[in-house]
């Protein structure tokens, strides 16, 4: 489904991602991990299209396309979720409202007739039920307000309403309570299917007691330094990063 | 008469004249000394120029070479006349066409014992009284040549009064329709409103133009409130790349009266709104949303003024702007809050979006305060859009284009949300998306 290859990214004159490789099959659930300032929230963002990032090599292909040559919209509608880190609160436009745009904008893009209001609500009410979020907050403004769990809570939301088929979410156990950290996690896990793919990008290892990756990836200084399965979360969650970082440092000496 | 672009100021004192000339015993009224007063300080002030401070943005040299006729016929046909309408806008609609009054194309549908709505001829046969104790009493023209020259020549608007008590269930609409499809046209409406005590009313203003050639319009509408009063006003403007537009709103209120204004520019080639609000009671609330949305080399201009007098009252304002290709915008705010106005709340606020690098706007927020017992903020931000914004709406599949389109409508409807004549909130919703998307 994704290729990733030697990818690498700066901003502005600072590099980043130093050479990625990853693959990334339907029905796998991923999670990259590692320090802060490792580049794991970079690779979500340049995944998903944020212009602020400079791609200086290699490839990334999606479902047999370039996605480096699509817009951050396109890669939306070719069915590329990012749940932000930090949802972005936009006064004035209601979750709903958006949500239905989004969808048809996405429909329009596939070559499909816009959505009914009838087709809309129903659909609405279903997923709302899935990741059991309130009505009275999606009637209100786009985030205005919402503490950190109920933004969280509203990315997953948007996931169950868009369907796609790669997931990345950046950070999303950040800031929030183990309650709030469960119901997410609930989300996420009822979403999966055979024909999609999650990538969770995390600091710590106990949102994975909740979404138990297939595999783990650690990412340091731009790089995947190390790869495994989900006992390697369990294992760094035993020793930290430490001993990952020494490894590395160790052999960039020699 | 149409004015000789050579000196406009020298024709209109002549046309002044020769006006007076023909008068009869009229001419010693109450009414028509404060019009000569009012030339007088006219041709001793003189049109603006930029060395004014309060002109200082806004140039009206073009204006003053343009020639315009001042009483210009005009044929409106029902076929414009439905053209012109608000869609589902019911209540008081009264029609001006270049300026006057005209009330076989208006429609008036409150009682009387609610609404006493006429032209100044028979106010001042009718209410007499209430015509000498405010017309030209809150609008003042000692500095303002705009004002001085609509004083001075005022006759062609309306008195409208709401008696004590009265509360006018449906609003009044007032379409100002300049007709230039055959030459320039100058309209100088001037109105005046009585709100009684306890009484209720929504008016509106709304501007339209017909035609491709120059219009100038220059409106002074005083507006008083009584005690416990409640006004809601609303000034809408959709005028053409050719309309120049100068208008004045002088609004007075007394203890516990509340006051609304909603000012929308969606259209006009250059245009000055002054809003003044002098809080002269206790308890007062007064609030002031504005958006203007200039596009191409329109030049729109808001001056408000609240000059808080009296202590216990809060004053709200919010203004928003959406600029975009060459256009330009002016916000100056003043918020004067007296010795005596102690308790006073007023917060002021302006937000500018730049949808273009070519758009200016000058924002200039002007408090002064001489009371020590206050509450007073005030912001203005100009920027562009927000770009974190515009990327979550894109990472959701809304292309560039129509993520911008969502962002500046809310940004713009904020203002409009509060509105209480829903035909016009639906109306304006129309405009600002043509304007969005234009």
């Amino acid at each position: 489904m994704l290729s990733i290859s030697n990818l690498q990214a700066s901003i502005g004159e600072k590099q980043i991602l130093r050479g990625i490789n990853l693959e990334i099959k339907a029905g796998e659930v991923h999670a990259i991990m590692g320090p802060n300032g490792s580049g794991k929230s970079t690779l979500a963002s340049v995944l998903a299209g944020r212009e602020d990032y400079e791609v200086t090599e290699g490839s990334v292909t999606f479902m047999g396309k370039d996605l480096l040559e699509l817009a951050a919209e396109e890669r939306a509608a070719e069915g590329i979720f990012l749940a932000f880190q930090y949802p972005v609160e936009i006064p004035g436009v209601s979750t709903t409202n958006f949500l239905k745009t989004a969808i048809n904008e996405i429909r329009k893009y596939r070559g499909e007739d816009p959505m009914d209001a009838v087709q809309f609500l129903k659909m609405m009410k279903l997923k709302m039920a899935l990741v059991n979020i309130d009505q009275s907050l999606l009637s209100r403004a786009l985030n205005e307000g919402f503490s950190g769990g109920e933004k969280k809570r509203n990315e997953i939301f948007q996931m169950a309403m868009l369907a796609p088929k790669l997931a990345i979410l950046d950070e999303t156990d950040s800031g929030l309570d183990i309650d709030a950290l469960r119901i997410v996690a609930e989300g996420v896990n009822t979403l999966k299917r055979p024909d999609n793919a999650t990538i969770v990008v995390t600091h710590y290892q106990r949102l994975l007691d909740y979404i138990v990756p297939d595999y783990v990836h650690v990412l340091y200084k731009g790089r995947i330094v190390k790869s495994g399965t989900k006992e390697l979360a369990l294992e760094l969650e035993e020793k930290g990063y430490d001993w990952i970082k020494n490894e590395v440092d160790a052999l960039e000496a020699v | 008469m149409t004015t000789d672009h050579k000196d406009l100021k020298k024709q209109l004192v002549a046309d002044f004249n020769t006006a007076q000339e023909r008068m009869n015993g009229e001419a010693k009224s109450d009414f028509h000394q404060t019009r000569k007063a009012a030339i007088g300080q006219f041709e001793k002030l003189g049109f603006p120029t930029i060395r004014h401070e309060e002109w200082k943005y806004s140039n009206v040299k073009s204006l003053i070479n343009e020639a315009f006729n001042f009483d210009a016929a005009f044929s409106l046909s029902q076929q414009d006349l439905a053209d012109l309408q608000i869609p589902n806008l019911e209540g008081n609609i009264l029609y001006f066409v270049n300026g006057v009054f005209h009330p076989e194309l208006s429609e008036i549908v409150s009682p009387e014992s609610e609404l006493q709505l006429m032209n100044f001829n028979d106010a001042n046969k009718q209410f007499p009284d209430l015509v000498n104790a405010h017309f030209a009493k809150y609008a003042d023209y000692s500095d303002n040549a705009f004002t001085a020259l609509n004083t001075a020549f005022a006759s062609q608007g309306v008195f409208i009064h709401v008696p004590d008590h009265a509360v006018v269930k449906m609003p009044v609409i007032l379409r100002f329709i300049v007709d230039t499809r055959t030459e320039n046209v100058a309209a100088q409406p001037r109105n005046l409103i009585i709100v009684g005590q306890n009484a209720e009313v929504k008016v509106a203003e709304a501007f339209r133009s017909l035609g491709e050639n120059a219009s100038f319009t220059n409106i002074v509408t005083e507006i008083s409130l009584g005690q416990s009063a409640n006004v809601e006003y609303y000034k809408v403007q959709n005028e053409s790349d050719k309309a120049y537009h100068i208008g004045t709103t002088q609004v007075h209120q007394s203890d516990k009266s509340v006051f609304t204004a909603n000012t929308v520019t969606a259209n006009g080639g250059f245009v000055r709104n002054n809003l003044n609000i002098k809080i002269d009671g206790q308890f007062c609330e007064a609030n002031m949303y504005g958006l203007y949305m200039p596009n191409g080399k329109q030049h729109i201009d808001n001056h408000t003024v609240v000059d808080h007098a009296k202590p216990n009252s809060v004053s709200n304002e919010l203004y928003k702007g959406i600029l975009k290709d060459k256009s330009t915008g002016v916000f100056n705010g003043k918020i004067f809050v007296r010795e005596d106005a102690q308790k006073t709340n007023a917060f002021q606020s302006c937000k500018n979006v730049l949808a273009s690098t070519d758009a200016t706007m000058n924002t200039k927020p002007q408090l002064e305060i001489w009371a020590d017992d206050v509450k007073c903020s005030h912001g203005t931000t100009t920027g562009q859009l927000n770009d974190e914004a515009l990327f979550y709406l894109r990472s959701r599949g809304i292309p560039t284009d129509a993520a911008k389109a969502l962002l500046m409508f809310a940004f713009a409807t904020d203002v409009i949300e509060k509105m209480k004549i829903p035909a016009i909130k639906d109306y304006l919703k129309g405009l600002i998306e043509e304007k969005i998307s234009g």
